[in-house]
């Protein structure tokens, strides 16, 4: 049996969508009982929001003034406690996941799996590796607790309709006090979030500047779709860093992605192989992305754009 | 502060696209380019302009692997570092065990500040500066893309999934990198010449006398699944209907 405790991605208020994909991945594991830990300065909310998914055996809330900021080296020892007689930890991997997991593992004195993309046995799973240039399974000692972060682009978010029974949990440890943050500085968008949007319009570096990704926006928000960007355009500073999808950004899996003025380096592939339908706009026919394109079309981004935007 | 500790990692250059071996039994890395982890460089990069502003007397790279991993380190001493240690290793070790090895070295040099890359592109593992500052009970600033030393404190800018998040962390602390906290510099060949004369220093990791961590064993490897190239399209009107035609707008 497979006895999990899911960390849960949140901002004090509501739950992060990369909650409900995790769980998915977690509730296919044979004989899982999943109980769902809900970290919070005030946790009432977010709990009641986790006791409605699909799969959910418990949540449990843990309340402390420290936990009003996600802090990877304030939860971890929380959650430590929290994992006796658990086999399974479980989180995103968010940034949120990447910062805390590892730390968490440590703690327990085990190693970690990263990025699980399909579950193979209870401790068994398959990770890409290399940007996603190879697949490897990985098999985890069963006689020690597995720490696992989940590939949010991998599993779509499991149903709600459940009312699972809300437990607050009294930890007492010490918490460091080395971490203190300062500010958050989030994107405001009106935009669909990137990670769970259904459409993404992303640009490169050809779009040549910040004014020009406008033509970006505007043939967003005519589909509705989230907005994203190569490393290429976020290092020369035409959009926000949070925007950045591949290796080192952000793995998304919308229905529709739209390429336009991104060669395709493979840093940049591996976060949009999980789309279905993948568009590229590129005026080099020998770009890269039209290998892995659905829909192709050789043209001057500033030329075509306006008129794409204009016709939908 | 005296001392900055730095890992470098040597792995496939990021340029080479990896092919898995045909019998799945791993990654072909046989005469393929090797070089020091994008974001170890990146790591070493900011540790050497702390230094370069009078903030660290010493700069230290270490790294973790086979005698081969000499010429990464040597590089980062060409960059700037001032001395080397080699952790070696012939088999490829976990992410526990790696930051188990760091622990040691941390704790034999006392460094004010430890600064890892964020991940490795080869395992992409994302954990070993985490576990380390976990088991050194210290701070750790992860994706970080500015940092600001004050005393004995650092304000990190963090990237993350909504934008960027500043924290203050207590040093010492662990440190790691992410893409935009700066250019790494260019290695100039006089500078090659000199670190030739910088020390590096070889420890057997049996030497270290690390605890053995419960390895998650890799049983196969397999190619991603390949997409299909799809259509080419004339102009704007034949991608609308290619489109439509999936249902899509």
């Amino acid at each position: 049996m497979a006895k999990i405790l899911l960390i849960a991605e949140h901002d004090g208020a509501v739950l992060n969508p990369s909650t409900a994909k995790v769980l998915a991945c977690a509730a296919e594991i044979e004989g899982a009982e999943i109980d769902i830990a809900v970290l919070a300065e005030s946790a009432a909310q977010v709990a009641a929001e986790a006791a409605t998914l699909a799969s959910v055996s418990r949540v449990l809330t843990v309340e402390n003034e420290a936990n009003k900021h996600a802090l990877g080296a304030v939860l971890a020892p929380q959650i430590v406690a929290l994992a006796e007689g658990y086999s399974h930890i479980f989180g995103p991997s968010t940034t949120f996941g990447k910062d805390l997991m590892p730390r968490v593992a440590a703690l327990l004195g085990v190693n970690q799996i990263s990025d699980i993309m399909s579950v193979e046995g209870t401790h068994q799973f398959k990770r890409p590796i290399y940007a996603g240039n190879a697949i490897v399974t990985m098999q985890a000692p069963t006689d020690v607790q597995l720490v696992a972060t989940v590939r949010t682009a991998s599993y779509r978010a499991i149903g709600d309709g459940n009312s699972a029974p809300v437990e607050s949990r009294d930890i007492s440890v010490d918490l460091p006090t080395h971490t203190r943050f300062l500010e958050l500085q989030a994107g405001s968008s009106d935009r669909p979030d990137l990670q769970t949007a259904a459409k993404v319009v992303a640009g490169g570096r050809a779009l040549a500047s910040t004014e020009n990704f406008e033509l970006i926006y505007a043939l967003a928000d005519k589909l509705g779709a989230g907005v994203g960007a190569s490393r290429a355009a976020v290092d020369a500073g035409y959009v926000p860093n949070e925007v950045q999808i591949g290796q080192t950004g952000k793995i998304i899996a919308p229905e529709l992605y739209i390429a336009i003025g991104i060669s395709g380096a493979i840093q940049h592939l591996t976060g949009i192989k999980d789309a279905g339908t993948i568009v590229a706009i590129n005026k080099d026919e020998e770009a890269p992305i039209f290998e892995v394109a659905d829909i192709g079309l050789v043209a001057d981004l500033f030329s075509v754009l306006p008129e794409l935007t204009d016709a939908l | 502060m005296d001392k900055i500790l730095v890992g470098l990692k040597r792995v496939v250059d990021y340029n080479v696209r990896v092919r898995v071996k045909s019998d799945g039994s791993g990654v072909e890395t046989d005469g393929v380019k090797m070089s020091i982890n994008p974001f170890c460089e990146i790591a070493l990069e900011e540790a050497l302009r702390i230094k370069e502003k009078g903030d660290a007397n010493e700069v230290i790279v270490v790294s973790i692997g086979t005698s081969e991993s000499q010429q990464q380190l040597r590089t980062g001493l060409a960059m700037g570092a001032d001395r080397a240690i080699l952790v070696e290793t012939a088999e490829p070790l976990d992410a526990l065990s790696c930051a188990r090895a760091l622990l040691e070295i941390t704790n034999r040099e006392d460094p004010g500040l430890v600064i890892l890359g964020k991940q490795a592109i080869d395992d992409d593992n994302i954990q070993t500066g985490q576990m380390l500052a976990a088991l050194w009970g210290r701070a750790q600033g992860t994706f970080a893309s500015h940092i600001e030393l004050d005393g004995d404190k650092a304000r990190i800018t963090r990237e993350v999934d909504i934008g960027l998040e500043s924290i203050e962390i207590d040093l010492p602390a662990v440190i790691t990198a992410d893409l935009r906290l700066n250019e790494p510099r260019y290695v100039k060949l006089p500078d090659i010449m000199k670190a030739k004369k910088k020390p590096l220093e070889q420890i057997p990791l049996a030497e270290l006398g690390i605890e053995a961590s419960p390895a998650i064993a890799e049983t196969a490897f397999e190619p991603p699944k390949e997409r299909q190239k799809g259509v080419i399209v004339d102009d704007v009107s034949g991608l609308i209907a290619a489109l439509k035609d999936k249902g899509l707008v």
